[in-house]
């Protein structure tokens, strides 16, 4: 029911929406919670397992109750906290965890079987048979789990991700982290305060008195307008700090838009990453509820939270309110409320005897509500007071059981809370955070006055620990009195008391745990499930706590909390991941010669981040192997081009890059003349190899050095390694520069006379015999010739500054193609390369040695080098070691492939018969079938040999002659010309 | 978590990428016996304290750091750089 039509003070626009396909009007500022309660509609879901009737608990984030999906097709979320979802028009809201209308939902029948469904139900029903499991537990089990449902589909409205860095974060925006926000700002320090809510004020009202001249509830909008007025103050409403990690690491989850109608360029949520040098935590207490039997009928809710609905929404959410308290402050929130409007019929049920009225409603004193009815909504109470029992009418009950400070956030650095028996609270442990400063209710303190000055000496603390010598202002004038109470965890009467109402979990279920061994409040929560729902148990953790150290005849202090970890309130994983949702997983790396290379169509395939061709389509083909076939055909009769940019280009320079080289590769690079390339090989420090390449020798102290694609970024960080850590003594710097040039391969029998055509001063064999390398120019621009070849033809590398790559690329293969050559994709290379037997990272996965690939000639037996001493290991060099040989099919229709694993023709295809496995495989169009490379126990010594190879997975077997993994020009004539 | 690099001053971890143990940059000798080479490339304590560990400033200045940190309460207590550690 509402009673003002006012919002912060100004009238408020009406906004429907709809609830379940009903429409609902609200205004401007409500929640879904406070637009239903205010349209007297009390029942919002079911309950997790018993599908039992809820309504609306709380006001906040700690909602357990009132979930509900929001929004359709891509934006839609489950699961949503009608507490915290606002209203904006055409919003469309569901319930959830119902099969049929909300209010007759099939599943209740759950509700009636609850003497079957305890705890630990599932452990026991679902053991046998074991044949049940797979097929009918585990689709029986789904069909029931889970909240909500999302939709599906990819898409939908973005999020964003954020930074944000400041001297001192204050977490809460109640009086508290108002007060020692204010602190900060006034003493000049970056200030962050970041509030979960939508408005300031937290718990503070009507209850509370005056602070200072200004009514209690009024002035943390007071104090927040002259906060956002100060230039080094940033307010963050809907900002929930969700994390604390270490060192002044914050994440927070802001509700950029999701109280928006979608738009474009709004982001729904924004996941913060905060930096600050000190913090102070205002996170204050949530209400806590008491067990009692039927305390989870809709109309049921937290004393604090009517409060909230009538002063934020002037909402009242029932005609005849009760109230079950056992402490002070609930008192003075009844006296509060009871002189506003619409709150005419109040009664408040406190079990202490000596209870006091402080305002005009009825006390019960000493008296315990134990019943309740109403089957979809909240109809009537039973309260019992000494040995008689009475009935009262009643839509709406309050529950005060005392506060819960909210102490998560101290706990997510590893502490554990502290039992204050005094206060029958956890409090947070003492330095429990480097650097965070918890104040006021978190902190177990709840007068008015108390969390004012706590509020300022957090930020003094924090001011002072950052080296700042702050004043400390006069506080105002407020309430030094936090009001006595009396715990009451449970009621002693029949029936069950709910504990956990996400979960559905009963004081029974607690106790029936301790019984049956669970007595850690781990094991306890695991056999449950208390605290384990979204609201991950933040109004019911403590009492089920409470309940357990009851049942095992130990304190609560010896019983111990569950630990709390992050994230405090829900992230969705777009808001986490936001920017990384497809391209934006990872970044594109285009090569210069990628605009005209989709111009000839050709379709691009992931190296890495990098994009390269697969094949160049011409007229007429209709596959990917009839491009391929004509391709590597041409590199070998005219002459193909390719860019090959994407491999590591690193220039290595100083008086001793000779040496450096020498201790990275297995060979000798000092001795290389300068006009000269070399192939090397890397190995780690364990004796595998890491890498190869081609380093070449542009001058006597400068080299520059290529790494394989996929290696490059593994080889610089090594190189790095090994002349900051290993080798300081030696002079020598380098640089990555992939980016900075583009390189092409221009192979085959015409590549000299293609290069002439491009080059300002034609070359011969003698300036650039195989291996030579040096300065050029081309068209005008200077670049760098290398006469090296991947495909086994001659072939030289031309390198351009980047500037010039499209352009070199477009000229190079026009007159590849007059010379009747042109483009080659990945494919054509792959084959080449295979044909010739050169390695990739598809041989050099990391496992094997040099030995294994038949390059142990290349480890050099006079200098020491990075991975010698370990590659001498007699395991490393165990004949019997699967080693790289050549495959091809015995009959030549035969079909090879990549993974396939290989045995001995005469034995059964098991694990223990295992000889190897196949790494690369590619049709030859030279030899007319199918070659592979693979590694063979024994390898080269099996050469002549036939052995089976079988693609389990494919479902292929066939039968290969192991050969040499030279296929083509085994004497190498055709690329050294 | 933040590393104090001597050169760029404390910057985030995500910046940084971790090698391992200390031990890494301590290279036995190449005539070394095969127990020096196995416990230099496969032996390590696993520390509930302080330890020294490489990390390298790859997001940032490219240096190799010698990190000196706490596994159980994450402190970082200091960083050098290894070309100086090594000298």
């Amino acid at each position: 029911m509402r009673v003002s039509s006012t919002w912060q003070g100004e009238s408020a626009a009406s906004v429907t929406f709809t609830f379940n396909g009903q429409r609902v009007t609200g205004r401007a500022g409500d929640t879904v919670a406070s637009a239903l309660l205010a349209n007297d509609i009390r029942l919002v879901g079911r309950s997790f397992k018993y599908h039992r009737p809820r309504g609306i608990l709380t006001a906040g984030s700690e909602e357990p109750n009132a979930l509900v999906t929001v929004g359709t097709g891509p934006d839609r979320m489950p699961n949503v906290r009608a507490t915290v979802q606002e209203i904006y028009q055409g919003l469309e809201v569901v319930s959830q965890n119902h099969i049929g209308p909300l209010h007759r939902d099939l599943m209740a029948v759950n509700d009636v079987l609850h003497p079957f469904l305890g705890a630990g139900f599932y452990y026991k029903t679902f053991m046998w048979p074991r044949s049940f499991w797979e097929r009918v537990y585990e689709p029986l089990i789904r069909r029931a789990a889970g909240l909500g449902a999302l939709s599906g589909e990819a898409g939908g409205a973005t999020s964003e991700k954020a930074y944000a860095f400041c001297d001192v974060l204050v977490i809460g925006a109640g009086i508290t982290g108002i007060m020692a926000a204010l602190t900060a700002a006034e003493a000049g320090a970056d200030v962050i305060l970041a509030e979960d809510a939508m408005v300031a004020g937290g718990q503070t009202g009507p209850q509370d008195g005056q602070i200072g001249d200004l009514a209690a509830g009024d002035w943390s909008q007071t104090r927040l307008d002259q906060l956002r007025a100060i230039p080094n103050v940033r307010v963050m409403l809907r900002t929930a700090v969700t994390g604390v990690y270490d060192d002044g690491s914050f994440a927070a989850l802001e509700r950029t838009g999701l109280h928006l109608p979608p738009g474009p360029d709004l982001p729904r949520e924004t996941f913060w990453r905060i930096r600050a040098k000190q913090a102070v935590l205002a996170t204050g207490a949530l209400e806590r509820p008491i067990a009692f039997p039927g305390n989870d009928r809709p109309g049921i809710m937290m004393t604090s939270a009517i409060a909230t609905y009538a002063e934020r929404f002037g909402v009242v959410p029932g005609r005849r309110i009760a109230v079950f308290a056992t402490c002070d402050h609930a008192h003075r929130t009844i006296a509060a409320l009871a002189r506003q409007q619409g709150f005419s019929k109040l009664t408040v049920i406190d079990p202490r005897p000596d209870a006091v009225a402080l305002g005009d409603y009825r006390l019960i004193a000493g008296a315990e509500v134990i019943g309740t009815r109403g089957r979809l909504g909240l109809r009537e109470i039973t309260i019992r007071k000494g040995g008689t029992e009475q009935r009262l009418e009643a839509d709406c009950l309050g529950l005060s059981g005392g506060w819960n400070p909210s102490v998560h956030l101290t706990c997510h650095l590893g502490a554990r809370p502290v039992w204050d028996e005094a206060r029958a609270m956890f409090l947070p442990a003492p330095g429990a955070v480097p650097g965070l400063h918890p104040a006021g209710a978190c902190n177990g303190t709840l007068s008015v006055a108390g969390c004012l000055r706590e509020g300022q000496a957090a930020a003094l603390t924090a001011l002072r620990a950052m080296g700042r010598k702050p004043r400390a202002p006069a506080l105002p004038d407020a309430s030094d009195d936090p009001g006595r109470g009396r715990t009451l965890w449970a009621v002693a009467a029949k029936g069950r008391a709910w504990l956990d109402f996400a979960n559905d979990v009963t004081t029974k279920d607690v106790k029936q745990a301790a019984q049956e061994g669970f007595t850690s409040v781990e094991h306890m929560k695991r056999y449950t499930t208390q605290g384990m729902a979204p609201d991950q148990g933040k109004s019911s953790n403590i009492g089920a706590l409470a309940i357990l150290a009851d049942a095992t005849g130990r304190t609560i202090s010896t019983t111990g909390t569950t630990t709390f970890r992050p994230p405090f309130v829900p992230v969705t994983l777009k808001a986490m991941g936001a920017g990384a949702e497809g391209k934006g997983f990872a970044p594109e790396r285009l090569t210069t010669s990628h605009a005209a290379t989709l111009a000839r169509g050709a379709p691009m395939i992931e190296a890495g981040l990098w994009y390269r061709p697969s094949y160049f389509p011409a007229k007429g083909e209709t596959t990917w192997q009839q491009s391929c076939d004509r391709e590597v055909r041409m590199v070998r009769a005219t002459v193909g081009v390719v860019d090959v940019s994407t491999l590591g280009k690193i220039e290595i320079m100083g008086q001793d890059a000779g040496a450096f080289l020498d201790f990275l590769y297995t060979n000798t690079f000092s001795t290389l003349p300068v006009g000269r390339a070399r192939y090397g090989l890397m190995l780690r420090e364990d004796g595998h190899v890491m890498d190869d390449g081609t380093s070449a020798r542009l001058a006597p102290e400068h080299f520059v050095m290529t790494t394989t694609t996929a290696a490059a970024g593994q080889v610089m960080a090594h190189m790095e390694f090994t002349a900051q850590a290993l080798r300081p003594d030696l002079d020598v710097r380098f640089l990555s520069v992939t980016e900075q040039w583009a390189q092409f391969s221009v192979a085959g029998p015409l590549s000299r006379e293609l290069m002439n055509s491009v080059l300002d001063d034609p070359i011969d064999d003698t300036a650039f015999p195989f291996m030579g390398c040096g300065a050029v120019k081309v068209h005008g621009i200077p670049a760098r010739l290398f006469r090296i070849s991947f495909s086994g033809e001659r072939a030289y590398e031309i390198a351009v500054p980047a500037r010039y790559g499209d352009a070199l690329y477009r000229d190079l293969v026009a007159r590849a193609e007059v010379l009747g050559g042109g483009a080659y994709g990945m494919e054509a290379l792959n084959v080449l390369r295979l044909e010739k037997g050169f390695i990739t990272h598809a041989e050099i996965h990391g496992r094997v040695t040099a030995f294994d690939i038949g390059m142990q000639g290349m480890l050099s037996g006079k200098k020491d080098f990075i991975g010698k001493a370990a590659a001498g290991r007699p395991g490393l060099l165990d004949p019997a070691r699967e080693r790289l040989v050549g495959l091809k099919p015995v009959d030549p229709d035969g079909v090879l492939t990549a993974g396939a694993r290989l045995f001995k023709p005469e034995d059964p295809p098991e694990a223990r018969n295992d000889q190897g496995y196949v790494t690369s495989v590619g049709q030859s169009p030279n030899l007319g079938h199918m070659i592979a490379l693979a590694f063979l126990r024994h390898g080269p010594e099996r050469e002549g040999h036939e052995i089976m190879m079988i693609d389990a997975l494919r479902g292929i077997r066939t039968k290969v002659e192991v050969v040499p993994p030279v296929f083509f020009d085994r004497e190498g004539g055709r690329a050294r010309g | 978590m933040l590393i104090p690099c001597p050169q760029c001053g404390p910057r985030d971890i995500r910046e940084f990428t971790c090698k391992g143990h200390e031990t890494y940059m301590h290279r036995p000798s190449p005539a070394a016996p095969p127990e020096a080479w196995d416990d230099h490339l496969h032996n390590r304590d696993n520390p509930a304290g302080p330890t020294r560990e490489m990390w390298h400033h790859v997001a940032g200045c490219g240096a190799w750091l010698v990190v000196e940190r706490n596994t159980v309460t994450h402190a970082v207590t200091g960083a050098m750089l290894a070309r100086e550690v090594a000298r």
